[in-house]
């Protein structure tokens, strides 16, 4: 249990939005502080990244502020749930009072997104990886798909299940890029084109603008501003690789993360009522259901593919639609944080979980090589 | 292959690379631990040395697991080709590629043997193939 929270969430544009991505993060970050009741002036705490190589000091320089703290930790996607941490250990030492952390991203507008990855000619990797091809970071994902089916009978048809849940959750998100579409079968998702297998299109996040920004304060303070505070109980995280080639597939540093989290907040997987979990790939849900522990290992298919994980379920999962069915700008964690923190005061409409007190975020960065876990839950 | 994948070794690899032109796989072995590694560091991951000897790798181990890419990253990579992840006997992991099964099915833990592929600047890139059962 920590003594800050949540108190502001909001998303930038999504979607195609031929904008900057300092723009997006100038829109998502004023929207969260209007969300909150506080003004640019009131920042003194900046986190983010992908944005440049001074990511914070680029984007407090755009807001035209000289923040007493600043992270630009780059771990991919688990960035901003390491950003909560971080926060969090700030304003607890007293560094900083009120903290905003932000991503944006344009990629699809400015089709930025290459299947190779970013290539550093330095890297131990761009010598002894680089040179055979592989997909970055989609070949190791499916590598790792691959070696779960093969350890627990799985198959393509399992995967599936998840890309079919995201689509489920994001008919009901007016925001997400696959609401008004339709809904997907087993079929639509192994027909459709092979990327690297055993993963298709249909298994792999999709490529979209977008971006989001989480205000985060003391618990004092917070229950003098506008909207019911979101604590944050808890936090953990793991680095485990940044090669393919490194650490065995399986299971993933989800496991410590995870299990750095609960005990940190006290709580264990059964206390969540509502799980948002980074999926760039169906599999990556699969790998982390198992190694947060919410699912013994070769039955996480099976919990996605129960009324569990769905609307009116015991433990409804990625309920935005996800990075598979909503949005996915590059870095998608911090909107498993802006879609955890609507569950939790009960602002997600159609598909609105029924009264949620304790949400999951977790967040995937890389090839499986950063994991930072968040736990959230309500100020009764 | 292609010239921008191609590796721009340096000094810790340059003596791996250079054994690549004439077939030999070498692997790091430490010489506190006897810990082997490989991709080749400048000190070992299992006791921090830095007395490192290279040893040839005899070739062999198995498949932890792989992917075929349908998507090439480079307009000039042909498609569809196999990528792996190489467990050696000796202990490490390679990324490889399986470029041939002779009609043997491809699965994780299949045995497999070293072959060599070329690449610019009389490189070579270590690859596998299935073993006949």
């Amino acid at each position: 249990m920590t003594s800050a929270a949540i108190v502001g969430v909001a998303e930038s544009d999504l979607g195609v939005t031929n904008a900057s991505i300092l723009a997006l993060q100038a829109q998502a970050i004023t929207r969260a502080l209007a969300d909150a009741g506080l003004s640019v002036a009131d920042v003194d705490g900046l986190a983010t990244s992908g944005v440049s190589r001074f990511s914070a000091t680029q984007v407090a320089d755009y807001l035209g502020i000289q923040p007493a703290w600043s992270d630009s930790t780059f771990a991919g996607g688990s960035a901003y749930e390491m950003y909560v941490a971080r926060a969090v250990q700030a304003i607890e030492a007293g560094q900083a009072s009120v903290v905003v952390i932000s991503f944006a991203s344009n990629q699809r507008s400015a089709k930025s997104r290459r299947l190779g990855g970013v290539i550093e000619s330095h890297t131990p990797e761009a010598q002894f990886e680089t040179p055979y091809g592989p997909l970055y970071p989609i070949s190791y994902y499916a590598m790792a798909a691959q070696r779960y089916m093969h350890d627990y009978g799985a198959a393509p048809a399992d995967l599936a299940q998840v890309a079919i849940l995201a689509r489920e959750w994001a008919l009901l998100n007016p925001k997400a890029y696959r609401y008004g579409s339709t809904p997907l079968t087993v079929d639509d998702v192994l027909n459709s084109t092979m990327v690297s297998t055993p993963l298709t299109a249909s298994d792999c996040c999709l490529v979209t603008d977008g971006g989001g920004a989480v205000v985060i304060t003391s618990l004092e303070r917070a229950r003098d501003l506008r909207r019911d505070p979101i604590r944050i109980l808890g936090y953990g995280e793991a680095t485990t690789n940044t090669s393919m080639s490194q650490v065995p597939l399986l299971p993933t540093g989800a496991r410590e993360s995870g299990q750095r989290a609960f005990a940190s907040a006290g709580l264990t997987p059964r206390d969540v009522d509502v799980i948002e979990l980074y999926d760039s790939f169906t599999i990556t849900v699969l790998l982390s259901l198992e190694a947060l522990g919410f699912c013994a290992p070769g039955e996480a298919a099976a919990f996605v593919s129960s009324g569990d994980a769905r609307l009116g379920g015991r433990q409804p999962l990625n309920t935005s639609g996800g990075g598979l069915s909503y949005c996915h700008p590059g870095q998608y964690g911090v909107l498993l944080l802006v879609e955890a923190v609507r569950q939790l005061r009960g602002e997600a409409g159609e598909r609105q979980v029924a009264d949620p007190a304790i949400a999951l975020a977790h967040g995937t960065g890389g090839i499986l090589s950063t994991h930072a876990t968040v736990l959230l839950g309500v100020d009764r | 292959m292609i010239d921008d994948l191609a590796p721009v070794p340096d000094e810790v690899t340059q003596e791996w690379w250079d054994a690549t032109r004439e077939r030999r796989l070498l692997l790091q072995r430490c010489d506190r631990c006897e810990h082997v590694q490989h991709y080749p560091r400048a000190m070992c991951v299992a006791c921090s040395s830095f007395d490192l000897t290279w040893i040839p790798s005899e070739g062999r181990g198995t498949v932890d697991s792989f992917t075929v890419v349908h998507r090439a990253p480079h307009p000039d990579l042909d498609v569809p080709y196999m990528i792996a992840r190489i467990l050696l006997d000796e202990g490490p992991i390679l990324l490889s590629r399986i470029v041939s099964s002779d009609g043997a099915e491809v699965a994780c833990d299949a045995r497999v043997s070293l072959d060599w592929q070329d690449i610019p600047d009389g490189y070579k890139l270590p690859v596998f193939h299935i073993e006949q059962i």
